[in-house]
């Protein structure tokens, strides 16, 4: 569904050049879900937003659902691939009511029957009826991400990108999400792309995993290598330790960090 | 100082009030804070920050903080007036917030702002705050102090940021540091660095240390005992190292709500709130497992 041929996105040109993501190659098949870990700047959203069209790539091919997609997406690509962001809080348009920001997507794809695509979208995410003409600050934080993941729904796309999807969210809340997402994939064979930087969150819905460091994909394993600590990659390594709490005879102190 | 516990707290309570009467964000919590290395989680809301803030008298008007106990050492902070406060912090205690970018002043170099606190607490000379500061960066194992002394603050990383912080911060000896999530906006592998650094600078100088994180297995792995706050209240302490066979319904919750590498559950268990959570608690004492 997802294919990534020799990615790369740069920024910049001349001395100031940055390569965000060098390189990176991947598949992932229909109905499957795929995720990236690594730190802040290792490329992992880099690779997630030029899947999803929003930056271009310098270098590569990136096909998705068996067509080659260029920097310039025709409006019907952008509808089999849609994007579910951090932070709630700012992705969602403070002065519109969810009827709105559900309508949008709709009226942007010339979509008929609004009215039960909409209610269907609501439904799916655990909204009711009454929740439909609020304002984002009159919803919870769990709420908005719900109303975000109806958003990208509405379109009925075959793949749904991640980018930190609960990382703003508190525990108890993150769990309600990971839920639904798990039972989305289910229902609807979704592909997906997921990013974040907690391990155990992305290996609750992802079987394969990336692991990023400094715009490079490093290697590819498994949820399960990675719970049995099966992980070659030095760096790999690291970030394994560090997700699982503090051990003081383990941390180096870097000096120039 | 004598053996005495460095901060007791009896039955604090932190009232808004609101058009429907008081809003209580924190009521009937109770502790002693040793020289120990104490984790306070809960949710947000919980009113872990704020309780954090009370302590430092930093809740703005029109909020009351209000309690039976409430002494730092032998000062008794019921009562103190912001100039009283303005003396303490950062002298007898600290606190070091979340995110570094925020709590440098952008247009000051680094340095200037850990002098600083040198020069207000010691009346010191120029100089000696200078040294001091230095000598302060190289203990949080800034390479190079000199150089970074006159940096801003837009010009370090984030695990460098919040090491400047911790150096500000205990560059006047306070007895406690309060760390409000103190490495939530870092990197995993920084998180590990800033918190050893932490640990270091704590245990070396015999300091209390509070550490208010919703990062259950942080606040397990670092601290010696957890408080678990649940809407304003401890409903329970813990060994830190006992966190796994914690009893409230509460905490149980939100350990199995976390997803486990290695241990995949078709469905996480979603946490059903009682509301017998909410029922006022007798004066401080949660629950101890």
């Amino acid at each position: 569904m997802i294919e990534l041929d020799g990615v790369s996105v740069t920024y910049g040109a001349g001395p100031t050049l940055v390569r965000a993501a060098r390189d990176v190659s991947f598949r992932v098949p229909a109905g499957d879900a795929l995720g990236l870990v690594g730190e802040s700047g290792s490329g992992k959203s880099t690779v997630l937003r030029a899947v999803a069209g929003l930056i271009p790539h310098a270098k590569g091919i990136v096909v998705i659902d068996g067509r080659e997609l260029s920097n310039r997406r025709p409006r019907e690509s952008r509808k089999i691939i849609q994007m579910v962001f951090q932070d709630p809080y700012g992705s969602l348009h403070p002065n519109q009511t969810v009827d709105q920001t559900l309508s949008a997507p709709i009226a942007i794809h010339r979509l008929g029957n609004a009215e039960s695509r909409i209610m269907t979208a609501l439904t799916e995410v655990g909204l009711g009826r009454e929740h439909r003409y609020r304002y984002p600050h009159q919803l919870s934080g769990g709420q908005r991400q719900r109303v975000a993941i109806a958003r990208a729904l509405i379109l009925e796309p075959k793949v749904l990108l991640l980018d930190e999807p609960t990382s703003a969210l508190d525990v108890s809340v993150q769990a309600e999400i990971l839920n639904l997402l798990t039972r989305l994939r289910r229902d609807h064979g979704l592909t997906m792309l997921m990013v974040s930087h907690d391990l155990a969150v992305i290996a609750h819905i992802c079987d394969r995993i990336g692991v990023m460091h400094s715009g490079r994909l490093l290697e590819m394993t498994t949820a399960a290598a990675l719970a049995e600590g099966r992980v070659t990659d030095p760096y790999s390594q690291q970030l394994l330790r560090a997700n699982q709490g503090f051990d003081a005879s383990g941390v180096v102190i870097d000096v120039t960090a | 100082m004598n053996g005495g516990p460095l901060l007791t707290i009896r039955n604090l309570r932190v009232v808004y009030p609101g058009d429907d009467g008081d809003f209580r964000a924190v009521r009937n919590v109770s502790f002693s804070l040793g020289r120990e290395r104490l984790g306070i989680v809960g949710e947000s809301g919980s009113g872990k920050s704020t309780t954090g803030r009370a302590i430092m008298g930093l809740i703005p008007y029109p909020g009351r903080v209000e309690a039976d106990v409430m002494r730092l050492g032998e000062t008794d902070l019921l009562g103190l007036d912001e100039k009283g406060f303005r003396r303490l912090r950062g002298k007898r205690i600290a606190m070091v917030l979340q995110d570094p970018k925020f709590s440098l002043d952008p247009v000051m170099t680094v340095g200037k702002q850990i002098a600083e606190t040198h020069r207000y607490h010691f009346r010191s000379s120029k100089q000696a705050a200078r040294t001091a500061a230095l000598e302060m960066l190289e203990a949080v194992h800034i390479r190079d102090p000199a150089r970074v002394y006159d940096q801003y603050a837009h010009q370090v990383s984030g695990g460098m940021g919040q090491r400047i912080m911790i150096a500000m911060m205990l560059i006047a000896g306070p007895d406690i540091l309060i760390a409000d999530e103190p490495t939530s906006a870092l990197d995993v592998s920084v998180q590990q660095q800033v918190l050893a650094i932490m640990d270091e600078m704590v245990k070396s100088r015999g300091m209390g240390l509070i550490l208010i994180s919703h990062n259950l297995h942080l606040v397990a792995s670092f601290c010696d005992r957890v408080l678990v706050m649940y809407a304003g209240q401890i409903v329970e302490i813990c060994d830190a190292g006992r966190l796994q066979a914690a009893r409230h319904p509460y905490t149980r919750g939100l350990l199995t709500a976390l997803p486990e590498l290695g241990r995949r559950r078709a469905e996480l268990p979603q946490l059903l709130r009682d509301p017998e959570w909410l029922i006022d608690l007798p004066a401080g004492v949660g629950a101890a497992c």
